[in-house]
């Protein structure tokens, strides 16, 4: 840049001879030069305005168009993360305690048809009723014809062999939609357990299955809980154990003409329900429908014997009275009792089993020959309250907690006022409504030397024993009891004994009461044998429940537990103790009939 | 001196430009090697659900009791009971081999030099 001087000394001197005043030129350069200063200074300011702006739009536009194509673009998981496992979106499986699988998921196809891409819809109606016996072809095809129709669901499950012969039919209006299917790959064993699933919120890329009964609805939630990560909800059932244990008792009420059976078999220590059957019985991959209202639901195969049904359990509640008696210190095994008639309570005339009298009797043979008016008796010395209290403790009076929907429901009827005669006809089972699972809670109970258990189908890691109700000496005592119940001479369960598994328990053999009130019926009984095996070192309960069970192999029909209950219990312990790993041990346990030389 | 520092720098542009290009497309790749991966378990784990349930339909108590049944001539097959626990004392020791005498070996001392 060429700097101008502000005097040049030309224009000066040139001035100065005309007289002029040279400072005029001095002041003309610099204000020429300020000018082009100024021009120079604005240009940059503005250059740095237009830079600034520049950068701002851009600033601006990227944020702006981020924010654009963030609101513009498809939802999509970041593909590059870290994560070891991807999310299983499957139902948990349901397996045993030994893992084998009870119910488990299936992927299947759904069918569904768009009518408006259809080419000949009558033609795809009629091959579709040709696959589908259930499908009418007039019907269909008048569906597929109405022009209002968009969408319509044909089939929620297709079999491989079906989806591949509709495929074939090559109609593009009939589409394919992925499906979870439940699938319960062992039938009908443990039915009432597992309950069964159904379809809820349905599309047509996938329908969420939900549990619609027993342990399916009870932990749904859980299992449909994708954190979970599908692990297998595990059982405390042994599926061998049930299968074999359901086997028998279908069998013997076949035999014995019932209409129904339970059993239920529980670990004493940990209440873990090992096997537990209701029969009849269905197949929960197609669950029957609901019984409507006229017919009996206690008829219906859905209903659960074993949880759902009450009934008044008879002669197997004796050993709680007894046990009670031998706690509060009020009675020993050996104490006589009279049991001659007549004895009354508050009016009340306590009968025995086909009007027999026993006479005197230590408290053992109360058990043994199961009088009523004996355990009436010890009831009136323990009191009503005390006796209510025990039964409380039990557990008797609150729905079972075993992790099924049913159970919640089945609340155990007892008497409103808990009078003296009330006391005494429970103290051997009558006016006492329990399901056989609460029954076979309180055998557990005895067994274990006095502590409650809580019944359950989880799988336990250690024992869970609650309150102390018995002292160990008074549990050893009832266990000797329901030995002898077994092996005694006059015992009622004498087809109980299984060789070297030292059974012991107590017959029930409880008349039903009328739908409709008013008394009894003579020929419809409950046949209950409740037992403990082995007695010496108890493991298991097992309660055999059978419903209006008749022996008519005799020249009179007979009715009573000995006959019915006994030997299909007896049947199941010698097919399920050796699947349990119990050895028999033939020489221990044995009543003790040895006679020295001097008798 | 300067214009090598520009060539430098140019050159380090252009390559660090090719890494990152490459980098781009390899990592890209790897992505759909994952994708595939997924998908592949995901296939395998549902093959593995439809075995262990096709496991469990033909092992069920129902099938194999038929089965027994079924082929009792042949496998003779009855349900456990009891009276089958065994002691360990009630298995027998193995028995020693016995030495086979049925073909005798003839001994000489013929061309032996030593008595």
């Amino acid at each position: 840049m060429t700097r101008t001087p502000l005097r040049p000394l030309a224009r000066i001197l040139e001035a100065r001879q005309n007289g002029e005043n040279p400072d005029v030129i001095e002041r003309e350069n610099r204000r020429l030069r300020h000018e082009e200063i100024r021009d120079r200074l604005r240009l940059r300011a503005e250059g740095r305005l237009l830079v600034l702006a520049v950068m701002f739009v851009c600033a601006y536009g990227v944020v702006g168009a981020r924010m654009g194509v963030l609101s513009a673009s498809e939802p999509e998981e970041p593909r590059a993360q870290l994560t070891g496992a991807s999310i299983v979106a499957t139902r948990a499986d349901i397996t045993d305690r030994h893992g084998r699988i009870l119910a488990t998921n299936m992927s299947t196809h759904s069918l569904y048809a768009h009518p408006q891409q259809m080419v000949d819809p009558l033609r795809a109606a009629q091959q579709l009723a040709a696959i589908f016996p259930d499908i009418d072809a007039d019907k269909l095809g008048a569906r597929f014809t109405n022009p209002k129709t968009k969408f319509l669901w044909i089939k929620k499950k297709l079999s491989p062999e079906q989806l591949q012969a509709v495929h074939d039919i090559g109609e593009p209006g009939l589409l394919f939609g992925p499906r979870e299917m439940r699938l319960y790959p062992n039938g009908a064993i443990a039915a009432h357990v597992l309950g069964g699933a159904s379809f809820g919120d349905e599309g047509v890329h996938a329908a969420e299955v939900i549990g619609t009964a027993g342990i399916e609805k009870y932990f749904d939630a859980e299992m449909r809980d994708p954190a979970r990560q599908g692990v297998p909800l595990t059982l405390s059932l042994d599926l061998t154990i049930q299968a074999a244990t359901e086997e028998v008792l279908d069998a013997g009420m076949k035999l014995l003409n019932a209409k129904g059976a339970a059993s239920v078999l529980m670990d004493i220590y940990t209440g873990e329900v090992i096997a537990i059957a209701s029969l009849p019985d269905f197949d929960p991959n197609d669950r029957p429908r609901v019984p409507i209202a006229g017919e009996k639901a206690g008829d219906s195969p859905l209903f659960n014997r074993a949880v759902q049904g009450l009934y008044e359990l008879g002669s197997t509640f004796k050993i709680f009275t007894a046990s009670q008696a031998l706690q509060l210190g009020l009675v020993h095994p050996q104490t006589v009792i009279d049991t001659s008639p007549p004895y009354e309570v508050l009016g009340f005339k306590v009968g025995e089993f086909q009007g027999k009298n026993y006479g005197k009797l230590t408290v053992e043979d109360v058990i043994v020959r199961s009088s009523n008016r004996g355990t009436a008796k010890l009831v009136m010395a323990i009191g009503r309250g005390r006796q209510k209290d025990f039964y409380e403790n039990l557990g008797m009076f609150a729905p079972s907690p075993l992790e099924i929907v049913e159970a919640r429901n089945a609340k155990p009827l007892i008497p409103e006022r808990w009078t003296d005669l009330s006391a005494v006809t429970i103290s051997y089972g009558h006016g006492i409504s329990v399901s056989p699972l609460h029954l076979a809670a309180g055998y557990a109970m005895i067994a274990n030397g006095g502590h409650v258990v809580q019944p359950t189908l989880l799988k336990q890691d250690g024992p869970r024993m609650g309150d102390k109700l018995l002292r160990d000496e008074v549990a050893e005592q009832a266990r000797t009891m329901l030995r002898k119940v077994v092996i005694g001479q006059k015992g009622t369960a004498s087809f109980a004994e299984v060789p070297g598994y030292r059974v012991g328990g107590k017959t029930g053999t409880a008349e039903k009461p009328k739908e409709r009130g008013g008394g009894y019926h003579k020929d419809k009984v409950i046949a209950t044998f409740a037992s403990v095996f082995p007695t010496d070192a108890p493991r298991y309960a097992l309660v055999v429940m059978l419903d209006e069970p008749v022996e008519t192999s005799g020249s009179t029909p007979r009715r009573t537990a000995g006959w019915t209950a006994v030997p299909v219990a007896a049947e199941m312990i010698t097919r399920i103790a050796p699947l349990l790993d119990l050895r028999p041990d033939y020489d221990t346990g044995q009543e003790k009939t040895l006679t020295t030389a001097s008798d | 001196m300067r214009s090598v520092l520009f060539l430098l720098a140019a050159m380090a542009v252009i390559t660090s430009g090719y890494w990152a290009y490459y980098e781009n497309y390899r990592t890209k790749a790897e992505l759909d090697n994952v994708d595939d991966l997924r998908r592949d378990i995901g296939a395998a784990r549902e093959r593995l659900a439809i075995l262990r349930a096709e496991w469990a339909y033909l092992n069920r108590p129902d099938r194999l009791r038929d089965l027994a049944e079924l082929n009792f001539d042949r496998l003779g097959l009855l349900p456990l009971r009891p009276d089958q626990f065994g002691s360990i004392d009630q298995v027998a020791y193995p028995q020693p081999l016995a030495l086979d005498l049925t073909k005798p070996v003839d001994v000489t001392s013929a061309g032996a030099t030593n008595p």
